[in-house]
C-alpha cells in the first residue's frame, strides 16, 4: 500500500488538493487531520485558558462581576487598575527585582562552577578525580526536602539567614548542572585539545579557548535552568526569608494571597507579574528549555 | 601560538585540578553533604532552632509512631503517588503521540502545552485556587451546565484530588518532551508492518508504540513518584499553611517545614520526619528501577 503511495507522481496529487503530509511525506486524512486539530484545541483550552482566565480577571475594573455565570471571558472595560493596586498593596516591584537578582546570581554562579568543575572531572588528570565524581553523583541523589531543616540551620551558623545571599549559596552550583557539564565536555573530540597541548596552550587556555566555546549549548541549557530554578523556586526562600523586605516574588505572593485571599483581582495581578518575564524568556528560547528536558531527564 | 614562560610554568602547577572542581565541592559539601549529615545526626538529639540539644536515642521516631500527624502526612504523600504517578505515565504519552506529527501549527501547540512547566509552582497554585474557589470559574461553569457548584477547597479528599490534578496539570509539558523523543526513536517500520497485519490505531498503540517507549515509562514513573512522594507546594498553597480542614491534607514534606523552621522550630524531630522522607525516596527509586529490570528479564 504505502509503496503505492509513495510512487504516485507527487505533482499530480498537488494540483488536486493542497496536501497535508507528515514527517515521512505521507498523507493524512482529511477526518484524521479534524480530529487531531479538535483534541489540540481542546487540550489548548486546558493548558493556557487558566492563564488567560487570570489575565482577564486582573483587567477587570472593581465594578465589573467577576463571579457571573456563566461566566465572562472578556473584561468588559480593560484596565491596569489592580497592577497599581498591587503595588500599592505590597512593594512587588522590589519583590521582582529580588527575584532578578536572586535569579542573575544563580545563572552566573551555576554556569561558571559546573563548567570549571565539569571540566576538572570530564579532563583532567590527578588524584581522586573518581571520589569528586562520586561526590557529585551522591548530591545529585540527595532529595533536597530531606536536607532542608539542616540546610536551614546551616545557614543559620553561617549568619546568612534573612538574605538574598542565604536564599542563592545551596543551589548555586547545582550537582547536576556540573554533570552536565562533564558529559558535554566528555563528548568532545581530544584530539583539539591535545593540538593546542602540543602547541603550548596551558590548562587555562585550553579551558577558555577551545572547549568552553564547543559546549555553548550546554551551558546555555544550564543557564535557563538554572534562572527560571531560582525564579519559581518556592519552598526554600519560604523557609530561609522572614523579613518581608527581602521577599522574592514567590514568597510575595504567597504572603498577598494569604492576607487579601478575598481580592482575587489584586491577587491575579500579581501573578501575571511573576510569569509574564518566564513566560517571554521561554517564547524566546524554547530550543534550549526543551533540550534540558532531554539531558536533565537522562541525568536525573 | 605565542608561548610565554609564565603558562608554561602554570602548566605544571600540580593544584591547578583542583582549583577548577573547588567551588563546586566546596558548595556541594558545605550546603547537601554537610546538611545531609547533620539531618542524620540532629534525627537522634532534642535539637531546637535555638538550643543545641541533646542525644536522645530513638525518642524521635518513637514519638512520630504515635504522632497522628505524622501518619496522616505519611497517608497523604502516599495517596500522592497513587493518585498522580498512573496519570503522568499515561496522559503525557497520548499528549506526545497527539503533537508527534509534523502537521502546520504543531510547534505552537507543542510550546503551548509546555506553559504549565515553565510557570512558577506558586502562580500555578494561586491560578487553580481561583479557578476552583466556590466562586470561581469552574463552579460558574458547572452551574451554567446545571451540575450546581462543587466545594473543590473545603473538602478534605476533594482537596487533595484537585492538588493532584494540579500537578498532574503541571508535569503533562513536561513529560511529553520526554515522550517526544523516545518517540522519535521507534522504528517507523514496525508500524508500517503492523498496519499492513491490519491493526488499528489501538491495537498499534498497545502491541508498537508501548514496547518500544516501556523504559521511557519507567523512567517517568520513578521520575514522577519521587516528586510525588515529597510533595509540598501545591498543597501548602491550596489547603493552606495548616493543611486543609483540621490539617487533614497536610503532607510529610510540609509537616517537616512546619516543625522544624522558624524560632521554635523542634530540628530534631523535624530530621527525623526528613529520615523517613529520604529513606521512601530511595525506596521508590530501588523499587521501580528493579521492576524494570524484571520486565526486561
Amino acid at each position: 500500500m504505502s509503496v503505492i503511495e509513495r510512487a504516485r507522481p507527487v505533482e499530480r496529487a498537488a494540483v488536486r488538493e493542497p496536501r497535508v503530509t507528515d514527517e515521512h511525506g505521507r498523507r493524512i486524512r482529511v477526518w484524521e487531520l479534524a480530529l487531531r486539530y479538535t483534541l489540540l484545541l481542546a487540550v489548548l483550552a486546558i493548558t493556557v485558558g487558566p492563564f488567560l482566565w487570570q489575565l482577564s480577571t486582573s483587567l477587570k475594573g472593581p465594578t465589573e462581576d467577576i463571579y457571573s455565570s456563566p461566566p465572562t471571558f472578556l473584561p468588559e472595560h480593560p484596565t491596569l487598575h489592580n497592577y497599581k493596586r498591587v503595588a500599592d498593596t505590597i512593594p512587588v516591584w522590589d519583590y521582582a527585582f529580588n527575584s532578578l537578582k536572586v535569579a542573575s546570581a544563580n545563572v552566573v554562579t551555576n554556569c561558571v562552577g559546573s563548567a570549571l568543575a565539569g571540566y576538572a572531572l570530564a579532563r583532567l588528570r590527578y588524584r581522586g578525580r573518581r571520589v569528586a565524581t562520586l561526590v557529585f553523583i551522591l548530591a545529585m541523589l540527595v532529595p533536597v526536602e530531606g536536607i532542608i531543616i539542616a540546610q536551614f540551620t546551616t545557614m543559620r551558623e553561617l549568619g546568612l539567614n534573612n538574605t538574598l545571599i542565604g536564599v542563592v549559596l545551596p543551589g548555586c552550583i547545582g550537582a547536576m548542572n556540573v554533570l552536565l557539564m562533564r558529559n558535554a565536555f566528555l563528548n568532545l573530540p581530544y584530539e583539539i585539545e591535545e593540538a593546542a597541548y602540543v602547541d603550548g596552550a596551558n590548562v587555562w587556555q585550553r579551558f577558555l579557548r577551545i572547549a568552553l566555546p564547543s559546549v555553548k549549548g550546554t551551558v546555555a541549557v544550564v543557564a535557563i535552568f538554572a534562572f527560571m530554578g531560582a525564579w519559581d523556586d518556592f519552598l526554600w526562600p519560604l523557609i530561609v526569608l522572614s523579613d518581608p523586605s527581602k521577599f522574592t516574588l514567590t514568597i510575595g505572593l504567597n504572603y498577598l494571597h494569604g492576607t487579601f485571599a478575598n481580592d482575587e483581582r489584586l491577587v491575579a495581578a500579581g501573578t501575571v507579574i511573576a510569569v509574564a518575564p518566564l513566560i517571554a524568556l521561554f517564547a524566546c528560547l524554547q530550543r534550549y528549555f526543551f533540550r534540558g528536558v532531554g539531558e536533565g531527564a537522562v541525568k536525573g | 601560538m605565542a608561548l610565554s614562560t609564565v603558562s608554561r610554568v602554570r602548566r605544571q602547577l600540580p593544584t591547578s585540578p583542583w582549583l577548577f572542581a573547588a567551588p563546586g565541592l566546596l558548595i556541594t559539601g558545605v550546603f547537601i553533604l554537610y546538611p545531609f549529615g547533620s539531618t542524620l545526626a540532629n534525627a537522634f538529639t532534642d535539637r531546637r532552632t535555638l538550643i543545641p540539644g541533646h542525644f536522645v536515642g530513638f525518642a524521635n521516631f518513637r514519638e512520630l509512631w504515635h504522632d497522628d500527624m505524622f501518619w496522616t502526612g505519611l497517608r497523604n504523600s502516599t495517596l500522592y503517588i497513587v493518585g498522580v504517578v498512573p496519570a503522568l505515565v499515561v496522559l503525557p504519552l497520548l499528549l506526545a503521540l497527539l503533537v508527534q506529527k509534523n502537521i502546520p501549527g504543531i510547534t505552537f501547540f507543542r510550546s503551548a502545552f509546555y506553559t504549565p512547566v515553565v510557570a512558577s509552582i506558586v502562580v500555578v497554585g494561586l491560578i487553580w485556587v481561583w479557578l476552583l474557589d466556590e466562586r470561581g470559574l469552574v463552579n460558574s461553569l458547572l452551574e451554567t451546565i446545571g451540575v450546581g457548584r462543587i466545594g473543590f477547597l473545603s473538602d478534605q479528599w476533594l482537596l487533595l484530588f484537585s492538588a493532584m490534578a494540579v500537578t498532574v496539570w503541571k508535569g503533562l509539558g513536561y513529560y511529553m518532551i520526554i515522550y517526544l523523543a523516545a518517540l522519535a526513536n521507534v522504528p517507523r517500520e514496525l508500524h508500517e508492518a503492523a498496519s499492513v497485519d491490519g491493526a488499528g490505531a489501538i491495537r498499534r498503540f498497545f502491541t508498537v508504540t508501548v514496547p518500544a517507549v516501556r523504559s521511557t515509562m519507567v523512567l517517568v514513573g520513578a521520575l514522577s513518584s519521587v516528586a510525588a512522594f515529597k510533595v509540598f507546594s501545591e498543597v501548602y498553597l491550596m489547603a493552606g499553611p495548616s493543611g486543609g480542614p483540621a490539617g487533614e491534607d497536610t503532607t510529610l514534606v510540609m509537616l517537616v517545614q512546619r516543625t522544624g523552621t522558624g524560632l521554635t522550630g523542634r530540628v530534631g524531630y523535624a530530621s527525623a520526619l526528613s529520615v523517613v522522607v529520604f529513606v521512601v525516596t530511595v525506596a521508590l527509586m530501588l523499587l521501580v528501577l528493579r521492576a524494570d529490570r524484571r520486565e526486561d528479564a
